[in-house]
């Protein structure tokens, strides 16, 4: 799995020395360091409790980090006043395990929720979005293969269907970066292709770099250019998936038969 | 493993805790044995075993109910309606901002705001509504405004005690998702929040209407209008068949706002 050829190799987001704590004390990231270039999809793994989901949250700080910087396209996140904040996490897409629509409102209102962060209160309190982005909206449903229900409530969708919307409400953000938080965790193995195929073409088409916090080790090969392996709120991989060897594996998750993961990867 | 005589023996309870529990029944029988005691002191008996007959007396002279009574009790009917709806929607309007400030996920700030919040709630939750009537009918005067008060009143800390628990146990990952995207504090919880709170917002409601029905019915008796002037009157004058009519109308009143009710909550969730 390749992506198109790098238009640009600038550094899009830069995590430098990113440690959190939490209150009780647990060391959740410790010393994370790592850059993304524009385009680039990396995938995220390792074992439970490793501090997958504190760093995808740290860097929408919807995680307040303990210590370090985050930047993205050279604006310091790290740094900035909660008031501030909202003008950033516009520019941050992000999609959740279990999809975290608001489960009362329609599929239309949802994905126009990706605008929140560009228009008032009263506009959107009367859900009277620009022309726009109603239009960008129903784009993007079209995309995702869920035209035909945009009124629908949120709830009447299954599975697939929810996270398809997921999908949409981030890219209606108009994002210079994805933060995918275990999409196909909730999915069963087909729709979990499906859906991380839709991811990867997305990507692709708009350039658009991502971060996917994955459990999948073999859906993580298969799909992402570029894995970064946590242990223990480390970073212990940072490679292509051809360099993910079991000696490797065995370092980001402990000692387990690895042989039977080599051969699904390949009738994958 | 080998040796039977070393089996483990699993105990559901410690022994301390089986003593206490006998200790917390033996509590309990004395305490009953006690108020019977109590209550049997200041019975008079006599009293009691003529109770049939009392009643008996009392139930020929109530029956039949004077039907013709009705007419005048369609204006004090309507002012009991117009009370208990009336004083539910001044609660609810109250209520609303107070259990966004007592929710510990909204409130702004949990030191100072919330308590203020919940004290509130429990200070409208603590006197009864024929209590606050009481108080109000002294204060404003007699008539169907201070029914009105003390209904909204008694309603603020019902409403917002329910609706708070409701915001605090709202889908964390909705919120933030919505949180995400960018959104203001205003639109966090308009798209957040709001959605998740409406079913149980309107049944709460709507079940504090009910409620209000029932207890509107009894504050004229404290001169705070509705039907419970006319009962009152009918009460002091002796007239048992006006007061028998008074509970067939407000038997009929009640069964209707349940049925309105449970329809209306059927409806939303």
């Amino acid at each position: 799995m390749s992506g198109p050829a790098f238009r640009s190799t600038h550094t899009l987001l830069e995590v430098s020395q990113l440690s959190k704590t939490y209150a009780a004390g647990d060391k959740a990231l410790d010393d994370v360091s790592f850059s993304i270039p524009a385009g680039q999809v990396v995938g995220l793994i390792g074992p439970s409790g490793a501090g997958k989901s504190t760093l995808i949250r740290c860097i929408n700080r919807l995680v307040e980090p303990t210590s370090g910087t985050i930047s993205l396209s050279g604006t310091n996140i790290t740094g900035m006043s909660t008031s501030e904040l909202r003008s950033v996490r516009r520019r941050i897409g992000m999609i959740f395990q279990e999809y975290a629509l608001v489960e009362r409102l329609s599929v239309m209102e949802n994905v126009l929720s990706g605008r929140l962060g560009y228009v008032s209160f009263w506009r959107s309190f009367t859900r009277h979005y620009p022309k726009a982005d109603v239009q960008k909206a129903f784009a993007l449903l079209d995309r995702v293969g869920l035209i035909d229900h945009a009124s629908k409530r949120a709830d009447a969708l299954s599975g697939g269907q929810r996270q398809r919307v997921g999908i949409a409400r981030a890219l209606e953000q108009d994002p210079e970066l994805l933060l995918i938080d275990e999409p196909t965790a909730s999915l069963d193995p087909k729709t979990s292709r499906q859906i991380m195929r839709l991811l990867l073409e997305i990507c692709n088409e708009q350039h658009l770099p991502a971060i996917i916090n994955i459990h999948d080790v073999v859906l993580a090969r298969q799909f992402t250019e570029r894995l970064i392996g946590l242990q223990a709120g480390r970073i212990v991989f940072d490679g292509s998936p051809a360099e993910l060897t079991e000696s490797v594996l065995t370092r980001i998750y402990g000692e387990e038969d690895w042989t039977t993961l080599d051969h699904e990867t390949e009738a994958a | 493993m080998n040796t039977t005589d070393t089996v483990p023996v699993w105990q559901h309870r410690t022994t301390g805790k089986r003593l206490l529990i006998w200790f917390g029944w033996l509590l309990l029988v004395a305490l009953c044995v006690y108020s019977w005691q109590l209550m049997t002191r200041d019975t008079i008996w006599a009293f009691v075993a003529d109770a049939p007959r009392q009643a008996a007396d009392l139930g020929s002279r109530m029956f039949p109910p004077r039907w013709s009574y009705i007419e005048k009790l369609w204006m004090p009917l309507w002012d009991t309606l117009n009370i208990a709806t009336l004083g539910t929607l001044l609660g609810v309007v109250i209520a609303i901002p107070v259990a966004f400030l007592a929710a510990s996920n909204t409130t702004p700030s949990k030191v100072f705001v919330r308590p203020v919040a919940l004290f509130i709630i429990v200070a409208s939750r603590s006197i009864n509504s024929l209590i606050w009537a009481l108080l109000l009918v002294s204060i404003i005067g007699p008539g169907l405004l201070a029914g009105i008060v003390a209904i909204g009143l008694r309603s603020i800390g019902f409403v917002a005690k329910l609706l708070y628990e409701a915001i605090e146990e709202t889908d964390r990952l909705q919120i933030e998702a919505v949180t995400a995207t960018g959104a203001s504090g205003a639109q966090i919880l308009n798209y957040g929040i709001v959605p998740q709170v409406l079913p149980a917002f309107y049944g709460i409601s709507v079940f504090r209407w009910d409620i209000n029905i029932r207890e509107s019915t009894i504050l004229g008796l404290v001169g705070a209008g509705g039907i419970g002037v006319q009962l009152q009157a009918s009460l002091n004058t002796l007239a048992w068949p006006q007061v028998t009519m008074i509970f067939v109308v407000i038997l009929g009143t009640v069964v209707i706002s349940e049925w309105v009710s449970a329809r209306v909550r059927h409806a939303i969730i």
